[in-house]
């Protein structure tokens, strides 16, 4: 086995966590190493804008993905169940080289609701002890408020150029923004994208059913502009090849077009690329982690030492390292004690597929992100006293489903599903869909956890995760009422075929993509009883190790989950530079 | 750069066999009574605490002269090993490094000057490919400067075997004095007349920026015509354009501040660095200063230009420029804009954008065939990427495409000869366009 010299920082996956930390890091004067089991790929060379354009390719061969022979899992509903490999591509889709899934995202880029932080102290307050402490829920706060995290939204926000139109400046409600959105210092950096005929209809309805739509605020960036870093990105130009696609056109953020061509400059920073950590090395005292062991694409072992790790991958993988490298003590479902595996959580979809006759949506027109949406029954923005679950989902319109194969199914009911008539039926259908998607949130169960898989392993001979997950009665009433209110506004948009979906009215399956947004395992909080990480995402347990990804978050909300992860990948970088390396320890007191 | 030097390291070898005739009078050019003023006695290696004021100056001669594109490679800062391919053979970039036995170590000042400014070096004469051409203009000063650098550098044990890959006879290194005799002025910087901003910026382009190396057209022997000075030449493929006061193809029309604005960035917002030029700037020109770039602006501004002049317009009303103009909103529009008008500093603009409209399109048929990155800086890091459509589009296609950029909006440019992209295509051994088409 070999040892690499030793570094002040070793950075475990260069998707957007890992990037943001490093640019930190770097620019304090740390010299940072980043590992990725992925190649190096960047927009220019891998997905210019005259090869990204190839939906077989990219949307349905999901050449970008990691493959499930490379990463892939065990699920099942219960305990009492026996776990099963998933073996194709499921609701995990993790990126296959440096940029992780932020290369191939939509671009949606919201900021978690100030509710979502304090969602245990907040729900109790309102709605009393009995709601959150349902027996079922394991309802937590953060260790964060929203407006701690302000700050690094907008840090967040300006290096991917988000547009967007603010909806509360400093408590003032802004006209066109989201009138339910946590306060912000300022507004977006570049305007918000162009309405686009599907979301006018959309916005018409719901403006006159006294809802407030607004467009979402996205990483498919409406002009040029420069980011704090010295950036150049480019203008969308609406292709619409977002989701699984690289952009070419430097107009999506991503790490490679916001972050790596101020990384790359700097000599204190190397990436070792197609090379996989398999263990977080502990200190002999238990205390403190030396670095990482690696493999190489030649199968080779590797040490990188290094005086602090960040664990920036997946959030599975996350998790995982946790618990094949014996950090923190593994959750138990039955006891409700342990932190690592503890809280793995989804989202909760329903919603409605629509077909208005006479319609010209042009859905060839559109960006990964592009969409309208209200967020009136998102959140606690609306009375849950008499309702018989918390939270919500922000309900949405989406631009961007032009792609012809995969929207080939988009028919109405009874329609065919072969031959001429199918033909026809597309043709007519084509122009005349679109849909309302409800991104519903998820609340913790205590019976819901990650652990490691008793007999499957992956080809490091490392045992592969295991989830345990069903959907809580919260979350299944919640999806209910959102799809009801859903085809109200079908039904105001002047639909005639209207076809309602919701995944939660049947048990979770990870072969379904509902959502890709997985989240929890390393739970972060205030509480070490409750939490693996504290509120800087450091470890309890081995205080040079901070684990930053989805894998921190306690619940997950009626959001896209990408700025938040960036959000805190800042936090935590500042407080590595700022705090702990003058004073290597805790940064909270447990 | 590197291929210049590949040309000029290749071809200098051939003249070694007229020159060998020419006999001992040579001399002449290999007299090195200017070095005299550097000291004889101490080994850079033995030098100990340099001035850090004459050493922070040093730093930005070895920038300006671009001493680190050559001599650092994977080896280590200044460790030499870079391999130049010529047609007889390759030349390997020595280690420049304090160390006594591999690098220069033993060396002393004067050793250093007599290598640097007249290509007479510890193991013989240099070949051209190191252009002691052009730094036989530096003057004592920045000498002694560059020199305290090199002291500060890093020792590094790197032993190079320069011209062990020449074949014989282009193995000898005297044989370079025959070229010396036939082409090289080791004569000192004389000013033409004008200010001392134009001064200062013809000293920087002659001498430490070597930039008529590769932007000066060169005779069949490898050497420099000085009656076109700077009126652009081809390079391996890149086309390296002209840089005077030509208005058409030349910065006759475009300002001092845009032309120091592109050397300090690689883009003035209109025309962006690649290939070569890009790594000139990232290499060497970003690090000069504002005033330094306006100066060799301001020069290259003044120096007179070819008669190449802006032809007629191809008619766009043409069935060539309609096909073009479709394809062109298909292909290139959304990045360089419906107008041409590019994208800030992340993409170039076509329209009124004079590096478009070289009379020889090399530089552009090699992008179309090949991509390119642009080039990046400090202050603008992006360097953003220009995909290849050899895939796309055919030999007819790129040409007729290249033809509608140089004379759509206000531009008037030379068509492009479908033959020149089917050579450039072999050459490149670019990909055909594929099958099935599009």
């Amino acid at each position: 086995m070999a040892t690499n010299r030793k570094a002040d920082v070793v950075v475990v996956g260069l998707g957007w966590a890992g990037s943001l930390m490093a640019e930190e890091l770097t620019r304090a004067g740390l010299e940072v190493v980043a590992i990725d089991r992925g190649p190096w790929m960047d927009t220019s060379t891998h997905t210019p804008p005259a090869v990204d354009p190839d939906e077989l390719r990219w949307g349905i061969r999901k050449e970008l993905f990691s493959p499930p022979k490379d990463n892939t899992l065990t699920f099942r509903n219960t305990t009492g169940q026996t776990a099963v490999p998933q073996r194709d591509f499921g609701i995990f889709e993790l990126g296959g080289g440096v940029g992780g899934a932020g290369f191939h995202w939509a671009g949606m880029s919201w900021r978690f609701d100030p509710y979502d932080f304090e969602i245990r102290s907040q729900t109790i307050e309102r709605y009393g002890y009995a709601r959150a402490e349902d027996g079922e829920l394991q309802l937590q706060d953060w260790g964060v408020t929203y407006d701690e995290m302000e700050p690094f939204y907008d840090r967040f926000e300006r290096i991917a150029g988000i547009s967007g139109k603010a909806g509360n400046l400093e408590g003032e409600i802004q006209p066109g923004g989201n009138p339910f959105e946590g306060w912000r210092a300022r507004d977006y950096p570049t305007p918000a994208l162009k309405t686009l005929r599907s979301m006018e209809v959309f916005c018409e309805a719901t403006a006159r059913m006294g809802y407030h739509p607004f467009t979402i605020p996205v990483a498919n960036l409406s002009q040029p502009y420069v980011n704090p870093l010295g950036v150049s990105m480019g203008a969308c130009t609406y292709c619409g090849f977002c989701l699984g696609y690289g952009c070419g056109n430097y107009s999506k953020s991503s790490p490679q077009a916001c972050v790596f061509p101020v990384l790359m400059r700097r000599p204190n920073f190397r990436v070792i690329t197609e090379s996989c950590v398999t263990g977080l090395n502990k200190a002999a005292d238990g205390r403190t982690v030396t670095g990482v062991t690696y493999v190489d694409a030649q199968g080779k072992e590797h040490i990188q030492d290094a005086a602090i790790v960040c664990l920036t991958a997946f959030m599975v993988d996350c998790t995982r390292l946790m618990l094949t490298s014996g950090i923190g003590r593994p959750y138990d479902p039955d006891t409700q004690e342990g932190t690592v595996g503890r809280n793995f959580t989804f989202q909760t979809v329903s919603g409605t597929d629509m077909w208005i006759e006479g319609e010209q949506m042009n859905p060839f027109i559109g960006a990964g992100g592009l969409g309208s949406q209200i967020d009136d029954f998102n959140a606690d923005n609306f009375d849950h006293s008499e309702l018989d679950f918390l939270h919500g989902a922000g309900m949405l319109t989406l631009a961007r489903d032009g792609a012809p194969i995969s929207k080939a199914g988009k028919l109405p009911e009874g329609s065919p599903r072969w031959g001429t008539g199918f033909k026809q039926a597309y043709r007519d259908s084509y122009q005349t869909y679109t849909t309302i998607f409800n991104q519903g949130s998820s609340m913790p169960v205590k019976r819901g956890y990650l652990d490691l898989d008793p007999t499957y392993r992956d080809k490091f001979g490392q045992p592969l995760l295991r989830i345990t997950y069903d959907y809580s009665q919260s979350d299944r009433n919640m999806a209910k009422y959102t799809m009801d209110r859903a085809v109200e506004i079908a039904r105001e948009m002047g639909a005639q075929h209207i076809t309602p979906f919701n995944f939660a009215d049947r048990p979770f399956t990870t072969a379904v993509i509902a959502s890709d947004h997985v989240i929890g395992g390393t739970p972060m909080g205030a509480d070490p009883q409750t939490s693996a990480v504290n509120p800087f995402l450091q470890s309890w347990d081995c205080h040079n190790l901070f684990v930053c990804s989805a894998s921190v978050f306690p619940m997950n909300s009626g959001y896209n989950p990408t700025a938040t992860v960036g959000a805190l990948a800042i936090r935590a970088a500042q407080a590595i530079h700022q705090d702990y390396v003058r004073n290597p320890g805790p940064l909270v007191e447990a | 750069m590197a291929n210049f030097k590949a040309f000029a390291g290749g071809v200098a070898a051939l003249v070694l066999i007229a020159a060998a005739g020419a006999g001992i009078w040579a001399w002449r050019t290999a007299d090195t009574w200017r070095n005299a003023v550097a000291d004889d006695a101490v080994a850079l290696a033995d030098i100990g605490a340099a001035d850090p004021e004459a050493v922070a100056r040093g730093e930005y001669i070895m920038r300006a002269a671009d001493c680190a594109a050559c001599h650092t490679r994977e080896q280590g800062d200044f460790a030499g090993g870079y391999e130049i391919a010529t047609p007889f053979g390759t030349l390997v970039s020595s280690n420049i490094t304090p160390d006594r036995e591999t690098g220069i170590g033993a060396m002393t000042e004067r050793d250093f000057f007599d290598a640097v400014r007249h290509g007479q070096g510890q193991k013989g004469f240099l070949y051209p490919a190191m252009p002691y051409t052009a730094y036989a203009r530096i003057s004592d000063q920045d000498m002694h400067d560059l020199w305290a650098y090199m002291s500060t550098v890093a020792p590094v044990r790197n032993s190079v075997d320069e011209n062990g890959g020449m074949a014989f006879p282009y193995s000898i290194r005297l044989a370079m004095l025959g070229w010396n005799m036939l082409f090289f002025d080791g004569s000192g910087f004389e000013p033409a007349p004008g200010n001392a901003q134009l001064a200062r910026g013809q000293y920087m382009v002659d001498g430490p920026g070597h930039c008529s190396a590769c932007h000066s057209p060169r005779n069949a022997l490898g050497a420099e015509i000085g009656s076109a000075y700077l009126q652009g030449a081809v390079v391996d493929g890149w086309l390296a354009p002209e840089i005077t006061s030509n208005r058409h193809q030349g910065l006759g029309d475009v300002s001092a501040a845009d032309v120091a604005e592109y050397l300090g960035t690689a883009t003035d917002g209109k025309a962006m660095a690649s290939g070569p030029m890009a790594e000139a700037v990232e290499h060497s020109l970003q690090y000069l200063t504002e005033d330094d770039r306006l100066a060799m602006a301001a020069w290259l501004k003044s120096v007179p230009g070819s008669d190449v002049a802006r032809p007629e317009q191809v008619d766009p009303a043409s069935p060539e420029m309609h096909g073009a103009a479709l394809q062109y909103e298909v292909s290139c529009s959304a990045c360089h804009g419906t107008r041409g008008e590019g994208m800030g500093d992340l993409v170039p603009a076509f329209d009124g954008n004079h590096a478009l409209l070289s009379e020889n399109p090399a530089s552009l048929v090699r992008v179309m065939l090949e991509g390119a990155r642009a080039g990046h800086s400090g202050a603008k890091p992006t360097g953003a990427g220009m995909p290849s459509f050899a895939w796309k589009y055919d030999d007819a296609q790129i040409a007729g495409l290249l033809t509608y950029i140089r004379n759509a909006w206000s531009n008037a440019g030379m068509p492009v000869d479908p033959a020149q992209v089917a050579d450039m295509r072999g050459a490149l051994a670019a990909r055909d366009k594929a099958a099935s088409g599009f």
